[in-house]
């Protein structure tokens, strides 16, 4: 069996698999349930300054995006942080810890940009015994506007500085946690690592709408008639969640520096990927909240039977195996000759294929009597768009032609050597290969 | 007091809760959520085999990807603008034979979209809507009569009214419909749909109906041909197969059309008779349609015998697959011998059949069954019309319905291809669209898309 136990900036937790500051975390009765049903470790639901707590809208506070059956696709909040007294969560937070000691329980932080701010409270997150704090410079509503959360994530420079005020009060370590509504995720990673920050998580949610409601032509959720930008997460921002982590993951500036990978994760499948492209554990949060806790059973259990298929002993040894594979668009060999093959006997002949590359792109299926569909290798430029509409696996595979063949597209024969853009004839600022 | 066990042909079987319950919806129209779901399972195929299927070319990935995105009426328009009958072709249609057994799922999963229930709620959310779907076109001042009120002969009728024709529609029964209203079982078009669907048909204006006029007696082509601008025949097969055997013309041998038909229109099923033991010969949709329906009546035993090998029923797998599980037993091979009895039939002879390749044959080996009640459900026969070509012992037409009489068109079961309401649709549907042609000298709209615009919207 796997080793699924987990050090993260030196942060023990049994497995990898942590929940997210969010509504899962926001009190000891859920925090219990969900280290009962198996979860490593949890980031608390946000905690703010000392005094009246913040308040919430009382009408709806998320908006969904649906696949088909109404799977959940994608979520939208507009909740703000703990709404509940700082000294109740710290209580709690203490008590918590106490009974579990091997969980990871982090303290995730968002108080005004003053130094005094941070100075004050994390004194008291130290007497909780929590493992670490997260800073969150995320939140992209109703904090944002009160120059907190996302306002600051924006900002490198307050980044570095609070992570530095952070590391001054506080001897554990400091995760930062990032808002992925910036242009370029690089940048506050620099910042964090700049400040002293064992590590990032990332990422927060992104700036959404979810829906409009055509009859009251009002944002949802709606609330009396009118509705406000929400963040946004779950199975739909994975993708954007994974190159922001590889990003991070392979700059100069801040590779090596640990992460915990968070947007979508869902499956244990999911969270491998994370793992694969730089992030030491994960956090989850909208799959706990459209399933339940005991969703993590399968993750556990599915991350334990890939790792023992593929030989990894434990989780430090999956982090980061993808990072090397990732690079830019300019490096990628275009030497590389793949045609699509369509296998007949898993062929439903729905033709979809068919539509999407004759309306779309390449003209390069032919549609035969009988519902016959074949890829016409002299029109097909292996763009995988039939692979990702046929709707049965693997039906449709990309097949790499052998070197010495003739691509009967191009008519050219396929080299057996690497070549990419910065080299090619084509390129106005090809790097002439020495004479 | 209900007795099952009653000897002989008696009513009052079983209670009226009971038949209630035997009688109710066979599919249950689906809730919006199931809707939902059943929709989401469509592929949007490229030219989908589903449409292929049927014979109104229905665009079935667009009117269920309108059920997906919550516009069930629009989706009900989608399916009327090519089938004015889609209500009640969703509850009779054998899908298995045609869209769903065309649908990509079924070669995927085995189980294909329920296009059929999806039909039906695109279709009843349409009919649920006070008025009508379509508008009228301005009147032509040319009139059409069509003789026959059933699926060929109404959707003829509606194709024409909407394009401003006035229409006389006659029929030889006392209500229209056609088989739609005295044929088909019960439990497939619950809730008098039948008539509601003709009702709502003919709510596009233009179309009177004459009903208990059937042609020959007081009605004669001759005088429709000079009275009206052209003629529609959809008058279906006249005349039931007989069974010449000893003993067929025992009390107690009946014909299982009229029995349906009786069926269909009886106020109270509880006050109809039906055997104790029951024998139904054939092995079409008719056999199953009064095999089932005896049996839901309380017949005690109800028996489908076959001369040929089950392979060859005309009913559908499915079918045969309902009639067993409400407890019909189906024996193919046998073929009826006798009718034995003393006056009313008691018992019926079979003997067992084979076919070695040069055709059936009786084995000599026979059983016998109890049976005092024994439906005929060997097939109907169409009544010849003088002057009229033929083909196949059915009314010879074109592609468009036109009959080698001029200025008569025809369609539906008295025409040569397959006997389905779907069919009988499609026929009248664009015999319509061909006299419509004929009578204003425009061109023939081929293609389905301008069939679609030929309907007007509300």
């Amino acid at each position: 069996m796997a080793d699924l136990t987990t050090d993260f900036v030196g942060i023990k937790s049994p497995n990898p698999f942590w929940l997210a500051s969010a509504p899962p975390t926001d009190k000891e009765y859920n925090v219990r349930r969900a280290f009962e049903a198996g979860w490593g470790g949890v980031v608390w639901k946000t905690l703010g300054a000392e005094g009246p707590p913040v308040v919430n809208v009382n009408g709806p506070r998320y908006g969904a995006i649906y696949g088909p059956d109404r799977r959940l696709m994608g979520l939208n909040n507009i909740e703000l942080i703990t709404d509940r007294p700082l000294e109740t969560n710290l209580e709690e937070m203490a008590r918590v810890k106490a009974d579990y000691p091997d969980h990871a329980l982090i303290a995730s932080i968002m108080v005004p940009c003053e130094e005094e701010a941070w100075k004050a409270i994390l004194p008291r997150v130290m007497e909780t015994g929590a493992d670490g704090i997260e800073l969150n410079f995320g939140c992209p509503h109703g904090m944002s506007e009160r120059g907190m959360g996302s306002a600051v994530g924006q900002v490198p420079e307050y980044i570095e500085m609070v992570t530095r005020w952070c590391k001054r009060y506080y001897d554990r370590p400091v995760i930062v946690k990032l808002t992925p509504n910036i242009t370029d995720i690089r940048k506050p990673a620099t910042a964090a690592k700049n400040g002293g920050a064992d590590a990032v998580s990332l990422i927060n949610t992104i700036n959404s709408i979810t829906s409009v409601n055509l009859d009251s032509m009002a944002p949802e959720p709606t609330i009396d008639g009118k509705g406000s930008h929400g963040g946004y997460c779950g199975p739909a921002v994975k993708p954007i969640a994974l190159s922001m982590v590889s990003e991070i993951a392979r700059d100069a500036e801040t590779r090596g520096m640990p992460i915990s990978g968070i947007g979508g994760v869902t499956t244990w499948r999911d969270a491998a990927e994370f793992m694969a492209l730089g992030a030491g554990n994960v956090q989850v949060c909208t799959a706990a909240m459209t399933y339940g806790f005991r969703i993590v059973e399968e993750m556990k259990r599915g991350l334990s039977q890939w790792m023992d298929e593929k030989g990894y002993a434990s989780v430090a040894e999956v982090v980061g195996r993808a990072v090397p594979n990732v690079t830019d668009w300019q490096y990628l060999n275009l030497n590389y000759v793949t045609k699509a093959r369509i296998d007949q006997d898993a062929c439903i002949q729905c033709g979809r294929c068919y539509a999407a590359c004759e309306d779309t792109s390449h003209q390069a299926i032919a549609m035969k009597p009988g519902r016959v569909f074949e890829v016409i290798d002299a029109e097909c430029v292996a763009c995988n768009l039939c692979v990702d509409v046929c709707p049965v696996e693997d039906c449709i595979t990309m097949v790499e032609m052998a070197p010495g063949e003739v691509d009967p597209r191009t008519g050219r024969t396929v080299e057996p050597h690497y070549a990419n853009w910065t080299t090619h004839p084509n390129n106005p600022a090809a790097v002439k290969a020495a004479e | 007091m209900a007795d099952p066990l009653t000897p002989g042909i008696a009513s009052g079987r079983l209670t009226a809760e009971e038949i209630a319950s035997n009688f109710a919806d066979l599919h249950a129209p689906l809730s919006p959520h199931e809707a939902a779901v059943a929709a989401d399972r469509c592929y949007f195929c490229y030219d989908a085999p589903c449409v292929e299927a049927c014979p109104t070319e229905i665009d079935i990935p667009l009117f269920i990807r309108q059920i997906a995105t919550g516009q069930p009426e629009a989706a009900g328009r989608t399916i009327l603008e090519q089938n004015i009958l889609g209500g009640m072709c969703a509850r009779v249609c054998p899908t298995e034979d045609l869209c769903e057994g065309a649908c990509v799922r079924e070669i995927a999963e085995g189980q294909p979209v329920e296009i059929g229930r999806l039909q039906r709620h695109a279709t009843d959310s349409v009919m649920a809507r006070q008025g009508h779907p379509f508008d009228r076109a301005a009147p032509t001042g040319r009139r059409v009569a069509v003789v026959g009120a059933g699926p060929a002969g109404l959707a003829c009728a509606h194709g024409l009214a909407m394009r401003g024709h006035d229409v006389t529609v006659y029929d030889a029964r006392k209500k229209p419909g056609g088989l739609n209203e005295y044929g088909i079982a019960a439990y497939k078009a619950v809730d008098a749909f039948a008539a509601r669907e003709v009702d709502w048909l003919a709510g596009i204006g233009g179309i009177t109906f004459e009903t208990g006029r059937a042609l020959g007696s007081d009605l004669h082509l001759d005088t429709l041909k000079e009275t009206f601008d052209a003629v529609f025949l959809g008058i279906g097969l006249g005349d039931v197969n007989a069974l010449d055997i000893e003993g067929s013309e025992r009390e107690g041998v009946d014909d299982a059309v009229s029995f349906i038909a009786e069926l269909r229109q009886a106020s109270d099923l509880t006050g109809l008779p039906v055997g104790r033991n029951v024998v139904v010969i054939g092995g079409g949709m008719t056999a199953i349609d009064v095999a089932v329906q005896s049996k839901l009546l309380g017949a005690e035993n109800v028996t489908i015998a076959y001369r040929r090998g089950r392979d060859r029923m005309g009913a559908s797998q499915y079918e045969q697959d309902l009639a067993t599980s409400k407890g019909v037993r189906i024996v193919a091979n046998a073929q009826p011998k006798a009718i034995h009895g003393n006056g009313a039939a008691v018992e019926i002879e079979l003997e067992y059949t084979a076919d070695d390749g040069t055709g059936l044959r009786g084995t000599g080996e026979t059983m016998r069954l109890p049976a005092d009640q024994v439906f005929r459900a060997i097939g109907q026969t169409f009544v010849p019309l003088d002057g009229f070509e033929t083909e196949g012992r059915k009314l010879k037409v074109s592609d468009a319905g036109r009959t080698s009489v001029s200025g008569v068109w025809a369609g539906g079961d008295c025409t040569p291809g397959e006997d389905l309401t779907v069919v009988a649709v499609a026929e009248g549907r664009d015999a319509a669209a061909d006299i419509h042609a004929e009578l204003m000298g425009v061109a023939v709209p081929q293609t389905r898309p301008a069939l679609g615009e030929a309907a007007g919207g509300a």
